[in-house]
């Protein structure tokens, strides 16, 4: 069997191996002092991987010349696109780390450990192949790298007892949300006989036996579980607020989109041949996520449990596009995804940006009362930022809503789609909460920190993006998408 | 003007000058913002000299294809074109209101407000469905936050009850959106105004259209948000809410729901006759029992929006061009006397109306002013009130006359509310002497009042100015209602005409018939 041209289609994990691996000597050997190098050049190499995937993004890569290893990967369009985001998003989660860990928020070991950035890159591998698993050994192989790596980073600061507690608490709700996975994957493959997407979607056809839906059903909960989708969605606040800021950055970004795009793969690859076995199942979850995620929202004063919340309810937006089990519900997923990682990074790095006169970085709402006054730019790109989450024209948070309904719409699905969108408003009263807060209360006068540049160049990305000029980057980003769903579709 | 895309220039201004506020000190705030609505209000001048009435129904269209999903395009007819020059008409007004009353903050204030000026704008020249809505809908983040951060004591509860209702309202007419543009195949407004949705369709595309313009308009029982909203907001807040934010749900009604669905609007035309008949009389005995001023004016605006609402429904070019009168005076009228009750607020800081008196001795210029706005509010021949009000309610009349009767009692409730307000405010004893003591208007007061003064004036004495560039676009849409529009209860039965005049005297016929002997 010649590898070569496998290899060539994994030259972006590659690459991160490479890497990881050399990082992960350099660390072992120089230690912390080494921890910020290693941070660039684990961002040069994510980007380095990026630049990789850029020729195969743009042609949409699809067919049989996409297939490696025999079928165990599936490097196409919907895997491109989705990697890149995901790279993208890590390199975000690496820019503001150091800064953190720096601060007396990280307890009592301050600076930044030198593994941090090279977890981060095993994760991003794990996630490579999440994306593109063209077979359940593959898919599981991806997840568990990137849990196992995800497990540490929570509990990167060990002498903090709330880190150390998310760890934890990650780690066993991982674990068992595996096991479910695993078991719904060994069910499926007694009753359908392969672990190939292939072959489960071949096994899979015509009348579906009672034991064959167990196993569409527990892989769907196990699934459900990663993207912290309603019903099993209880360990993301606890773990968001727990972590520490950066790896919560991470957290909601990245792995959220490798997750989704597996999910999708899963969904369309494997189960697309039967659509009405799951198509309710998605529907309930996007609904129920949509609805806790707003009503959760709302008690909350810690904004980073608020903004797990909002991940929550943002999930549900994005199980829409899924639900409608169409090209265009698909392309609009991608939209969704691009936009969310944009608008959850741009918000978790303005979190990151509060910090008191030594460094402290704050995360209630009594600490950001009046920031309009005290700090006018974080103030005003928090407020882009938390419009753009509630879907408020003319931010691009509303175009994520847009090609979400729009696809939800034109399937047919009226009145669904007119639940969902009721729905939508109550999330509104939290993001506008934070408007209120941060412009109508009087100031508490204690963000008075200053923020380093890759910061501030962080936020003025990502708000950038967010704030109407990103309406320009639409056309793009459609044509993309379009290619990435059209790529998933022609699988099946 | 052939190539100078004027739409988008009206819109460019004010967005330069609102971020030039954000970074500008104070007073150079003030300036670049009275400057940059200046030089639009100026601009709109030019849009109006060149229109070309009687040309093209869609006139200064533009379109690019700048994003994915919908188009910028942009377009105005005569409606349109009014409802712009409204908007620009009163934003310096607006500007010059908030000169000396907002000391804090003040470059986010103008910015805010040149902001809004660009999604007014922008809404009304929309041509694309989801452009419309952007606009439409982005107008909730600025108004939010001018009520927010520069309302009045009781801010937050208004600014999120004025958030929510209306973003609630919006979200289902957009899932009616996507549907029409999945059946119709475009997004472009002037197709989907001349496309025949089937008529089933129709009654849930209404009802979501109206779930938004109900609440933006308001209609009772959806106003609620209003009260709040008006008293909490700085005057300028209010003028412009009052000014032209309502008139959206107006112009939404008059530019989709009745050109798109017009079967079930008459379908649903009792329902809104039904719910205008109870805002026009509920609101007007509301407003008679209020003790502030603002709170008045906001129920006052609630039942003269209702007798938008019946000229609208009524099926028939006078209800509809008296709606859109009604709708620039209403603008006009009730804009400025929340300027009224501004610069006395600006004085003595209450809008209690027991806290005033007399005003007609110590501020005779303002008593006059606050005098003809009062009068104008009533619908008094020769202001802009009596003409509105009267075309709209000559076309109900032909619709139904029971709402006719009905609606008409808003123009006496509305003469006993507003008369008494007046006579406590401006006439009387002066109880108060701190009121006693409130110097007349400045001068910049005067720049403030005198021209929306002159407009309601002109508008009441020779309204064709403004009615001449939306005849053709009313004639257009009463052609299209015409074949939906339901029964009307004037049953006009032609007689026989009689053989001779009723008051013809019968002698001569007599002195004919003692001739023949």
């Amino acid at each position: 069997m010649d590898f070569a041209p496998s290899f060539a289609l994994v030259a972006p994990e590659l690459l991160l191996i490479a890497a990881g691996l050399v990082l992960l000597l350099v660390a072992a050997w120089g230690g912390d002092r080494l921890a910020r190098p290693v941070a660039i050049a684990a961002a040069a190499a994510l980007f380095g991987a990026g630049v990789l995937l850029v020729p195969g993004l743009h042609t949409g890569a699809e067919g049989p010349a996409t297939l490696a290893f025999g079928g165990l990967l599936k490097v196409d369009g919907f895997a491109l696109f989705a990697k890149a985001l995901i790279y993208l998003a890590a390199i975000g989660a690496l820019m503001v780390a150091p800064a953190f860990f720096a601060s007396p928020s990280a307890g009592p070991e301050r600076g930044m450990r030198a593994e941090y950035p090279v977890l981060v890159l095993f994760a991003c591998v794990g996630m490579s192949i999440m994306v593109s698993a063209n077979d359940f050994m593959s898919l599981y192989l991806g997840l568990e790298l990137n849990s196992l790596s995800a497990y540490v980073l929570a509990a990167i600061l060990r002498r903090d007892t709330r880190s150390g507690e998310a760890g934890l608490k990650y780690f066993v709700l991982g674990a068992l949300a595996s096991g479910i996975l695993l078991y719904g994957m060994s069910l499926l493959y007694g009753f359908t006989g392969g672990t190939s997407f292939l072959a489960v979607r071949a096994g899979l056809t015509g009348e579906m036996g009672t034991g064959a839906l167990f196993g569409v059903i527990f892989v769907l909960a196990g699934l459900a579980f990663k993207i912290s989708a309603v019903p099993f969605h209880m360990w993301t606040p606890d773990v968001y607020e727990g972590a520490p800021t950066p790896v919560t950055a991470f957290f909601a970004t990245a792995p959220k989109v490798a997750a989704v795009a597996l999910t999708a793969r899963v969904v369309f690859a494997v189960f697309g041949g039967q659509i009405d076995a799951w198509q309710q199942i998605v529907m309930f979850t996007a609904l129920a996520s949509i609805i806790f995620g707003a009503l959760g929202a709302i008690g909350q004063d810690n904004l980073k449990r608020l903004l797990a919340y909002s991940s929550i309810n943002n999930i549900g937006f994005i199980l829409l596009g899924l639900a409608v089990a169409s090209p265009q519900g698909a392309a609009a997923m991608l939209i969704y995804l691009f936009i969310y990682v944009a608008m959850s990074l741009g918000s978790f790095t303005a979190l990151l940006m509060l910090r008191g006169e030594d460094g402290a970085v704050f995360e209630t709402f009594a600490d950001i009362r009046g920031l309009s006054v005290t700090r006018p730019a974080i103030a005003w790109a928090l407020l882009l930022f938390m419009f753009s989450l509630a879907g408020i024209p003319p931010l691009l948070g509303f175009y994520s809503k847009f090609v979400v309904f729009q696809a939800t719409i034109e399937a047919g699905l009226v009145a669904f789609g007119a639940i969902a969108i009721a729905a939508s408003v109550i999330g509104a009263f939290y993001y506008i909460k934070f408007v209120k807060v941060m412009f109508f209360d009087e100031p508490a006068g204690v963000v008075t920190g200053r923020s380093g540049a890759g910061h501030w160049a962080l936020l003025v990305l990502t708000a950038a993006i967010v704030s109407p000029l990103g309406y320009l980057l639409t056309p793009a980003l459609a044509d993309l998408a379009d290619k990435a769903a059209a790529s998933l579709f022609l699988a099946a | 003007m052939e190539g100078l895309p004027i739409l988008s220039l009206m819109m460019c201004v004010p967005l330069a000058g609102a971020i030039a506020c954000l970074f500008a000190g104070a007073n150079a705030a003030r300036w670049i913002a009275l400057g940059a609505t200046l030089v639009t209000f100026v601009l709109g001048i030019l849009l109006w000299a060149n229109y070309d009435i009687g040309g093209p129904q869609w006139q200064f269209t533009e379109r690019a294809n700048l994003f994915a999903g919908f188009e910028y395009k942009l377009g105005i007819d005569g409606i349109a074109l009014m409802l712009i020059m409204l908007s620009v008409f009163l934003m310096p007004v607006c500007i010059l209101a908030s000169w000396d009353s907002i000391h804090k903050r003040v470059g986010e204030y103008m910015a805010a407000f040149l902001f809004m000026e660009v999604l007014m704008i922008g809404t009304f020249a929309a041509q694309d469905l989801f452009l419309f809505y952007v606009f439409f809908e982005a107008g909730l983040i600025p108004m939010y936050l001018i009520i927010g951060v520069w309302g009045g004591d009781n801010r937050i509860y208004a600014s999120y009850k004025f958030f929510l209702y209306t973003l609630l309202g919006s979200v289902l007419m957009l899932i009616a959106m996507f549907w029409m543009v999945a059946e119709a195949g475009t997004s472009d407004i002037p197709t989907l105004m001349q496309y025949g949705f089937p008529p089933q369709a129709q009654t849930w595309l209404w009802l979501a259209f109206f779930a938004s313009f109900a609440v933006k308009v308001p209609m009772w029982p959806l106003h609620t948000w209003l009260p709040d909203a008006h008293v909490q907001a700085p005057t300028a807040g209010s003028v412009i809410l009052a000014g032209v934010l309502l008139k959206l749900g107006g112009y939404g009604f008059i530019r989709f729901s009745l050109p798109m669905f017009p079967e079930a609007s008459a379908q649903f035309a009792w329902l809104v006759f039904i719910l205008s008949m109870i805002a026009v009389v509920y609101t007007s005995l509301v407003a008679l029992v209020q003790a502030d001023m603002k709170k008045l004016i906001a129920y006052s605006s609630v039942a003269h929006m209702a007798i938008v609402t019946v000229g609208l429904f009524a099926f028939n070019v006078q209800g509809l061009e008296g709606a859109m009168i009604i709708m620039l005076s209403h603008g006009l009228v009730s804009g400025a006397l929340f300027l009224c009750v501004g610069v006395i607020y600006d004085r003595l800081h209450t809008r209690e109306i027991a806290r005033y008196g007399g005003l007609a001795i110590n501020m005779p210029y303002y008593a006059l002013f606050f005098l003809l706005f009062t009068m104008a509010s009533i619908g008094l021949p020769g202001t802009s009130g009596f003409v509105g009000e009267f075309l709209s309610l000559a076309g109900v009349y032909q619709a139904s006359s029971l709402v006719a009767l009905i609606a008409t009692t808003g123009i006496i409730l509305g003469a006993a509310y507003m008369l008494y307000l007046y006579r406590r405010v401006a006439f009387g004893a002066q109880v108060n002497a701190d009121a006693a003591k409130m110097g007349d208007i400045t001068l910049r007061e005067w720049a403030m009042m005198a021209p929306i003064a002159a407009a309601v004036l002109w508008m009441g004495v020779y309204p064709e100015s403004f009615l001449a560039p939306m005849r053709a676009d009313i004639a257009v849409l009463d052609a299209r209602l015409a074949a939906a529009a339901p029964a009307s209860d004037a049953q006009l039965a032609p007689g026989t005409p009689r053989a001779a005049a009723a008051n013809a005297l019968s002698h001569h016929e007599n002195a004919a018939e003692e001739g023949a002997h």
